[in-house]
């Protein structure tokens, strides 16, 4: 009896209520989304730089010229390495450690608030200041270095070609970690007790308990832990941009977004940017599904 | 319903992205000729600041009908974005006392400069206020898009303390000579009296080499540019000689590689600076200083010292309305007695000809300016080419590699950049 109604008149006044709410968001997508990622397309296929208002200035249609500039460029190619780098050294131990962490501030322990609020405090605080305590710790005449003495790398953790992504990653992991923390605690409050209850009735040990209730009870919060730092170390900007100087050393650190920006506003070519924008989404989206792929086998 | 919904929120944001895309700036003629209110940007320098609200404040008085207003330049990485970015939104100010020469052809080919020479006189008055240097600041086409205002002749500055505490003569201090300056670091890194004998940021921004390689490489060359005539001119003994020379302070980790999070020689970390006068102003209750020349391989006098001058330039951009007040305004801030004003407030030379002469009383009461007003003779700009930005960058990624960090010979890195200037200038 219910289902009749959703085909009559009552479902059809129910869908122009729906498009009306929904009419402001579509338009906001459109406006903040659709629009502007239409017009990168369009950039990346033209000669293009940005103009004061009513210059007249034409934009000439150069095809794939600027997708070949991008995948020419070696310090494009540098910089998805160096992403590469990041994601290996970062993705993992994201998953990992905000797993077991979370599994951990999931029990009863003592002073639970405060650990969990610990873990959070690097998330919530700005990059900026953030990387003014990493700088103190790593830096040259750091902490680290007065520590380890003569087993002080050199040149320095951040300005050294091969350390430098490795102590992006390493920074990145551990500023982030209380949000991914967060999203494994709430994906734990839905794992039933009971099964935890009957493993143990059978004789399950914590780490079987762990291994085969906990890691798939939460595997729909592990591929979006796994997607959202993908896209987290994709879109690295302020990081190198702060911690090595701008994406020095030599480029070792420099990452596709802060390419973009040194290109498209820096030197003032948007359509290499724009073209850039588009290689590192499509770069995004498969290494995404890739990630959702294999993070779901099995299921 | 839902179908007709989607088409037209579809049309109404296309519609709005083509309004807006439709933008349109000041009729030019109309503009030139006009008359009215305008707002002037100022650097955020404190000094800087103060003469330019005394200056609008001038102005303001003499002229009621056509109000100034100044506001510091908007926030951003650099004054050269935050103007970029209000050239393409179009909302620039009128004028702008902070232009970098080294943008300007950015700006012209955004279309966001007004061509001063359009104004009648403007050409003469320009070759007037700043004498045969004046001939740097010309665009590729001949046309004046900048009015040359204020240089900061980049000299050492030296901690003379820290200079006594490692046991050196801060009167007399030994950094002629590339050896000499070497000797002199070691000393003072060696002898633990500063962590660093010079510390320029080694970091790839594309302006850093300002305040390096190019000072360096002016002084070693007599006074060459960067690219002239179309060619690069740093592939060349005395490029080569300044890089190597700036490598040896890296190499023999007198220069960390690694950036300051600060000012290291306000903070006593660095015994040296590469800095214009501005830095007097700036040190004045902190450092007890001492002023040199650049060096060069042979050590020459420093009457015979060039440096890179830093001047930053007066411009109009398009979104300007009432174009003949901003000119107005123009040579009003570039007139004898404002100057005069600016250099007293901030220490900063305006690039005039006889600049001791005609100050002669306030050099008087300021003999530690004198050494800088009389470097301003001899000073060297970014050359005034388009891909400017494009340039340096690649410059400073070649250096980074090769200078900074050793990880390719100076010499082929060098040449390599050149080819790569070389390339960027033939593609525009």
């Amino acid at each position: 009896m219910t289902l009749s109604h959703t085909n009559g008149p009552g479902r059809r006044g129910t869908s122009r209520i729906g498009a009306l709410f929904a009419a402001p968001y579509v338009l906001f997508v459109l406006a903040v989304f659709a629009v502007p990622l239409g017009y990168t397309v369009w950039i990346s296929f033209h000669r293009f730089y940005f103009t004061a208002p009513g210059a007249g200035v034409d934009s000439p249609w150069v095809g794939l010229s600027n997708y070949r500039d991008v995948f020419t460029d070696p310090v494009v190619g540098r910089a998805f390495l160096n992403i590469l780098i990041f994601l290996v050294i970062n993705v993992p131990l994201t998953v990992g450690l905000s797993l077991v962490l979370a599994a951990a501030l999931n029990a009863k322990l003592p002073f639970r608030s405060f650990f969990r609020a610990a873990y959070y405090v690097p998330y919530v605080t700005a990059s900026v200041a953030l990387v003014a305590v990493w700088a103190f710790l790593f830096g040259s005449d750091g902490l680290v270095n007065h520590a380890l003495g003569g087993l002080a790398p050199d040149p320095s953790w951040l300005v050294n070609t091969h350390l430098a992504m490795p102590m992006i990653a390493f920074f990145v992991t551990w500023k982030q970690l209380g949000f991914f923390v967060m999203l494994y605690l709430a994906a734990l409050q839905n794992v039933s007790r009971e099964l935890y209850e009957a493993a143990a009735v059978d004789g399950a040990g914590s780490v079987r308990r762990f291994f085969s209730i906990t890691v798939p009870g939460v595997r729909p919060a592990t591929t979006l832990v796994l997607i959202y730092a993908i896209i987290t170390g994709a879109n690295l900007f302020s990081e190198p941009y702060l911690l090595t100087g701008g994406g020095g050393p030599d480029h070792a650190s420099v990452s596709p977004v802060l390419v973009m920006y040194q290109k498209g506003i820096e030197q003032g070519h948007p359509d290499f940017a724009a073209a850039l924008g588009i290689v590192l989404m499509v770069f995004v989206l498969a290494i995404s599904l890739l990630a959702r792929k294999i993070s779901e086998r099995g299921e | 319903m839902f179908r007709r919904t989607a088409s037209a929120l579809l049309a109404l944001a296309m519609a709005g992205a083509l309004a807006a895309c439709a933008r349109s700036g000041p009729d030019a003629v109309a503009a030139a000729k006009a008359h009215g209110p305008i707002t002037v940007w100022l650097s955020n320098n404190a000094q800087e600041a103060a003469w330019g609200k005394q200056m609008v404040a001038d102005w303001n008085k003499l002229h009621p009908g056509q109000h100034v207003t100044a506001q510091n330049i908007p926030a951003g990485k650099t004054s050269e974005e935050a103007i970029s970015a209000s050239v393409i939104a179009g909302n620039t100010a009128c004028l702008v006392f902070n232009t970098s020469p080294a943008s300007v052809p950015q700006f012209q080919k955004q279309a966001g400069l007004v061509d001063l020479d359009d104004f009648p006189g403007a050409e003469r008055y320009i070759e007037a206020r700043s004498g045969s240097l004046a001939d740097q600041y010309r665009s590729e086409d001949g046309a004046f898009r900048q009015l040359p205002w204020k240089s900061n002749p980049v000299m050492i500055l030296y901690n003379k303390k820290v200079f006594k505490k490692a046991g050196l003569d801060p009167e007399h201090p030994k950094l002629a000579t590339y050896d000499q300056f070497l000797a002199t670091s070691r000393t003072l890194v060696h002898s633990g009296a500063a962590k660093a004998a010079i510390w320029p940021a080694p970091s790839s921004e594309f302006f850093q080499s300002w305040f390096d390689f190019y000072p360096a490489f002016i002084a070693e060359s007599g006074g060459k540019a960067l690219v002239e005539n179309g060619k690069p001119q740093f592939d060349s003994p005395a490029g080569r000689k300044a890089a190597a020379f700036w490598r040896s302070l890296y190499a023999q980790k007198l220069a960390p590689q690694e950036a300051y999070p600060g000012d290291a020689f306000g903070d006593g970390k660095a015994a040296m600076a590469t800095v214009g006068p501005w830095a007097i102003a700036a040190y004045k209750d902190s450092v007890d200083w001492g002023v040199v020349p650049v060096p060069t391989s042979d050590g020459r006098p420093p009457s015979a010292v060039h440096t890179f001058s830093d001047l930053k330039s007066v411009a109009m951009f398009s979104a300007c309305k009432n174009r003949a007040t901003a000119w107005d305004v123009m040579k009003f801030a570039t007139s004898r007695a404002q100057d005069g004003k600016f250099l007293a407030a901030t220490g900063q030379m305006p690039l005039r000809p006889d600049l001791t002469g005609t100050y002669a009383g306030w050099f008087a009461k300021n003999p530690g300016y004198k050494v800088f007003a009389d470097q301003t003779r001899r000073v060297v700009d970014v050359p005034n080419v388009a891909g400017s930005i494009d340039m340096w960058q690649a410059f400073r990624d070649a250096w980074t590699k090769s200078v900074v960090f050793g990880r390719q010979p100076v010499d082929s890195a060098l040449r390599d950049a050149a080819g790569k200037i070389s390339e960027i200038l033939a593609e525009y």
